[in-house]
């Protein structure tokens, strides 16, 4: 929005900006006041200010507690979170719960437990917590325990500088509203031995409630404008949905650009000129977001790609966000993981000084998966130092990222060095980790390949496979006859039949006419031998079935 | 002035100058940014242009992010702490100040202030987080026990795990058994139980589900002045329309129907009033509601057909005699079904405040009542984006709603470090009172609850010229002064609001006694300075 038009707005003007561009109910009709409609006749009659007074007064004496509807109900709700979806914890995980409930109270199923590849929690799945990390995360809770010889030297120093660097020592005062000074100083530290020397200001870090919140924050900065001017943002097909899910609630554009399945869900430049080009007709493209190793495809993207994307945004004036929470999870021969920073800063000034970006990293995922936390950063670069201020004065109306999450990612960050004692038990832990996950990753390929009617990429990064499947005609006019995704038909009977919890590729966003499931491939590899056989036995009883 | 009062008042005042410049909202100011931007994108543009680059400014400056955001302000965390904070590192650097150190009494964070966490809380926090723990024999056994219960409602048995979006099942039944016990055994189901990211959090995502329509219709959310500035910073964020009612600080900040009427009625002139925000106990004010009152206040909720939010989160810290905290679920239920059954609620509590003071583990609840069930699956959907709220702070959360009970080995301990910390926030809290109340142009109410005082102040004529003349409110202008001089940081009254022409600052009531005695003798003989030199 330029500054001539922000000037003809008035104040008043500007605060409705946001709400939602032509909001139309689902149902009943035309605004919040539907609803206390019938109940008014007279209302048609009286003057605006009237209707917005609610019922007669008169009435409600009369009555004493006259039916009136809720103040907040579905029709007089925020619009725009009635819009919001996500489908990583929709209706199919709410079945799986409700079908564990039954399992436990005696129930029987063709099942005994309801098992979750729905989603990437990984000490759900089994796997254990980092030692070092929560040696730590105890002596700082409970600090008496710095004087127990069972903690090993190392982690009892990095928890008393975590703790000197928190107000009154302890993890249970608030932080800077941008994170722990010293936690900071170890990310932007963490983030130039990654990028081979890129310098990072700490001041450019900031530390958050999990990466989704970060992302979430870094959109709301940029929204603005309405109609044909209201911002765009262009996200992958198939995408994370906290993407989708946030801009709804933002009633910002969604902007598609699909990535290339035939080519191992590759980035294709084409196609995202094609999505730009489209969306400069209908709103104002202004971000472009990246997720790499990619949710919930598993690619590893190249550097080469990297760097025509880095070239794109520069071009299209389009500030980038870039996802890599999964930048230790890449298992494929070949693949490396590239920061989009790096790639930036090896592309010289010209890009580097000039392309706004950011970056998001998580404790959740890699090799600690530590979701509970809620541990997270993202660095900006390049960002304007007036929209900063602003940033951090938006995060500071939530006080702080929870301590805990701090001193965990300030681990992540700062892990055992050689010659520390823990440092062998902690690389032996973290190595376990990732070749098991590098093992299961190949596992799930190969088996859900020898599946006639499925087809699936190699899982390269993340922890995700999200494969193609063939859904039989018969099945899909089943599903459509019941109002279902054909691919939520296909994930709801087989949780129904095997208890195996997946999430259809339609949560995530397909080319139309293709059906998916994401599934993580996190349960321990004997869980995920039984569940890719119980999802092969199923999909071969499904397509006969159907037939 | 001396040489030192020159310099210091200088440098404050440009500080201050600059930052509420930069944070000021839009109106008015677009101009002076857009002449800025433009010079600055001249050099821009001579540079980029000489690397090949389209010769334009940034993708996301001031006049193109989302103006809501330009217009949210945060006081407690505003442009005064940004410089306690500066002038925190300059003391590290050895810079001379008139003080050693800077005393932050401008939030309430009580380990900050030297408040020492409950023992038994810390000791099943570090068994949640080190289960290996578990088979040390220095832990008590119910800590033991406790921890083993939480951790067997995690998945995986680990509190790295994501929880339910709603929070973890068990823990939301030990809120409402807390809730039951608290309310004299009215029924709370966890089903309308939310954990929450601090209660913060809770209270936003409230709002947001409140929102809606445009123009006249938007909806229009009532909250107290003085208020805590999380509510204005929240509607600023989502466009919704502020609406203020006035507290009565005549009668020790209570509330007043009567204002609550006018506040009401002149707002349906331009919005739709869906929303009333009560804080009981009172931040900034410090007020303790009587049961009247909060009787009064559900009344006009349901007359007016709004929807009540209730931020109760100082609920255990009740100091003033004859004061006592009532829930306004438990109010709401003794005044029978006609509104137990139609008054729609939601009640906020935080793991924050009250005696355990534990701010950084971002612990809160939300319990919702007769809301519409539809409504609820929004709800619960809307927080299933942010996956859960941090699970240690849901597992401190149940440690506070679930304490050691008397017959387990920690209850005498537990017990006596609660009874301490709340004794002596009430000792300070009459204290704050006591002192002030002596100095010629400070009035204090009595800090009945809460952890604040809210001092009325008296700025002689010449004080508020000179702040005006420098662009500054005028409270801003004192306590910005006060800082350089004394090294105390306080919020000024202008960040919560008040009534045109009074001025006022929040100060907590945490630091340990004999320090807060320093302070308020500090603020004291400022205070006598500061009208001296401006009349």
């Amino acid at each position: 929005m330029s500054a001539t038009r922000m000037q003809w707005l008035s104040p008043r003007n500007l605060r409705l900006l946001n709400p939602g561009r032509n909001e139309s109910l689902r149902r009943g009709g035309s605004g919040c006041r539907s609803l206390t409609l019938p109940l008014s006749p007279g209302r048609a009659l009286s003057g605006p200010s009237a209707t917005r007074r609610g019922l007669p007064k008169e009435k409600m004496t009369e009555n004493r507690a006259p039916p009136r509807a809720k103040v907040l109900t579905i029709d007089t709700m925020n619009p725009t979170v009635r819009k919001v979806e996500y489908a990583v914890r929709g209706p199919i995980v709410q079945r799986a719960l409700e079908l564990e409930r039954e399992l436990s109270e005696g129930m029987k199923k063709p099942f005994v437990e309801v098992i979750k590849a729905n989603i990437g929690d990984a000490h759900a799945m089994g796997q254990q917590p980092i030692t070092f990390f929560r040696q730590v995360l105890a002596l700082c809770s409970y600090p008496e325990l710095l004087n127990d010889s069972t903690f090993p030297e190392d982690a009892k120093s990095r928890a008393r500088r975590i703790l000197q660097s928190c107000g009154g020592n302890s993890m249970g005062s608030y932080s800077a509203s941008q994170g722990i000074d010293a936690v900071r100083q170890d990310v932007a530290r963490y983030i130039e031995r990654r990028d081979g020397g890129v310098p990072c200001d700490p001041d450019n870090v900031y530390l958050t409630t999990g990466a989704s919140d970060g992302i979430v924050t870094m959109l709301k900065l940029l929204v603005c404008g309405e109609g044909a001017t209201r911002t765009g943002v262009m996200i992958s097909i198939p995408q994370y949905p906290l993407y989708s899910a946030a801009l709804a609630e933002l009633a910002a554009v969604q902007v598609n650009y699909y990535l290339n399945e035939e080519k191992c869900w590759s980035m294709d430049l084409g196609e995202l000129q094609r999505s730009l080009e489209e969306a400069r007709r209908h709103c104002n493209p202004r971000a472009l977001c990246v997720i790499n190793p990619g949710n919930p495809t598993g690619q590893v993207q190249s550097r080469q790609c990297i760097e025509d994307v880095i070239r794109f945004a520069a071009k299209e004036r389009l500030f980038l966000m870039a996802d890599e929470v999964y930048q230790d999870n890449v298992y494929a021969d070949g693949c490396q993981f590239h920061s989009f920073k790096k790639v930036l800063f090896d592309m010289g000034p010209e890009y580097s000084d000039a392309v706004e970006l950011a970056s998001f990293h998580s404790t959740s995922k890699c090799y600690m998966g530590e979701c509970g936390f809620r541990g997270g950063y993202m660095e900006i670069i390049n960002m304007d130092e007036e929209v900063k201020a602003q940033l951090t004065k938006l995060v500071s109306v939530r006080l702080c990222p929870p301590v805990p999450g701090q001193a965990l990612m300030d681990l992540v960050v700062n892990p055992p060095q050689p010659g520390e004692p823990s440092h062998d038990k902690f690389i032996k832990e973290r190595t376990a980790t990732l070749s098991a996950l590098a093992e299961k990753a190949e596992l799930t390929e190969q088996v859900l390949n020898t599946v006639p009617g499925i087809s699936c990429n190699p899982v390269q990064g993340a922890m995700y496979s999200f494969p193609r499947i063939t859904i039989p005609e018969k099945a899909v006019k089943e599903a459509t006859d019941k109002g279902q995704q054909p691919d939520m038909f296909y994930c709801m009977k087989l949780l129904e039949e095997t208890g195996i919890c997946l999430v259809p590729g339609s949560g995530f966003g397909q080319r139309e006419g293709t059906h998916h499931f994401r599934m993580t491939i996190l349960p321990p590899k004997d869980k995920l031998t039984i569940l890719l056989n119980k999802v092969k036995e199923f999909h071969q009883r499904f397509t006969q079935q159907y037939s | 002035p001396t040489a030192r009062e020159g310099i210091t008042r200088h440098a404050a005042t440009n500080h201050g100058q600059r930052r509420a410049k930069a944070w000021r909202p839009v109106e008015g100011l677009n101009c002076q940014f857009s002449v800025r931007r433009s010079a600055r994108d001249i050099t821009n543009m001579s540079q980029q242009a000489a690397n090949g680059l389209p010769c334009r400014g940034k993708v996301l400056n001031l006049d193109n992010m989302n103006p809501n955001v330009r217009r949210v302000e945060y006081a407690v965390r505003g442009a005064i702490v940004q410089r306690a904070l500066q002038i925190d590192k300059e003391l590290k650097e050895g810079v001379k100040k008139p003080f050693t150190e800077v005393i932050k009494a401008n939030i309430g964070d009580a380990h900050a202030m030297g408040q020492k966490p409950i023992t038994f809380l810390r000791q099943v926090l570090a068994l949640c987080a080190y289960p290996d723990l578990l088979d040390d024999n220095k832990f008590p056994d119910d800590s033991k026990q406790r921890a083993r219960r939480i951790l067997e409602a995690c998945g995986g048995h680990s509190i790295g795990a994501y929880s339910s979006s709603q929070g973890i099942e068990c823990i939301r039944q030990d809120v409402a058994r807390y809730i039951e016990k608290r309310d004299d055994g009215i029924s709370s189901d966890p089903d309308n139980i939310y954990l929450a990211t601090g209660a913060s959090d809770a209270i936003v995502t409230m709002l947001k589900l409140l929102v809606c329509g445009k123009g006249r219709d938007r909806t229009g959310v009532m909250i107290s002045i003085p208020q805590y500035p999380l509510y204005s910073a929240a509607l600023a964020d989502l466009a919704a329309v502020q609406i203020n009612y006035y507290l009565d600080e005549d009668k020790c900040w209570s509330l007043d129907i009567a204002e609550l009427k006018r506040a009401v009625t002149a707002a349906r002139q331009h919005c739709n009033p869906r929303v009333i925000c009560i804080i009981n106990p009172g931040n900034p004010t410090g007020q303790v509601q009587s049961r009247q009152c909060i009787e009064d206040v559900i009344r006009f909720a349901k007359e007016e057909h709004l929807f009540l939010m209730a931020d109760e989160v100082y609920q255990d810290n009740v100091y003033a005699e004859g004061c006592k905290f009532h829930s306004f679920k438990r109010v709401l239920f003794e005044m029978g079904p006609e509104y137990s059954t139609t008054v729609e609620m939601a009640s906020f509590h935080s793991t924050s405040k009250c005696y355990m003071g534990e701010c950084g583990f971002r612990g809160g609840y939300m319990e919702v009542i007769n809301m519409d069930p539809e409504v609820k699956a929004q709800l619960t959907k809307l927080v299933s984006v942010r996956l859960c709220p941090p699970v240690p702070g849901q597992a401190l959360l149940d440690l506070v709603v679930n304490p050691p009970q008397p017959d387990e080995p920690s209850y005498d301990k537990f017990m006596k470090e609660r009874t301490a910390v709340l004794a002596a926030l009430a000792e300070k809290a009459g204290l704050t009172e006591q002192i002030f109340n002596t100095v010629p142009g400070i009035t204090c109410n009595p800090v009945q609850g809460a952890m604040y005082t809210f001092p009325r102040i008296t700025l002689p004529q010449k004080a508020i010229d000179k702040a005006k003349a420098e662009g500054q409110v005028p409270d801003m202008f004192y306590c910005m002064k006060l800082l350089e001089e004394e090294g105390i940081c306080l919020v000024p009254g202008s960040g919560f609001g008040q009534r045109e022409g009074t001025f006022h600052f929040r100060m907590t009531i945490l630091p340990p006694t004999e320090k807060l005695k320093f302070v308020l003798q500090k603020i004291s003989d400022f205070h006598i300075r500061f009208t001296q030199e401006f009349s």
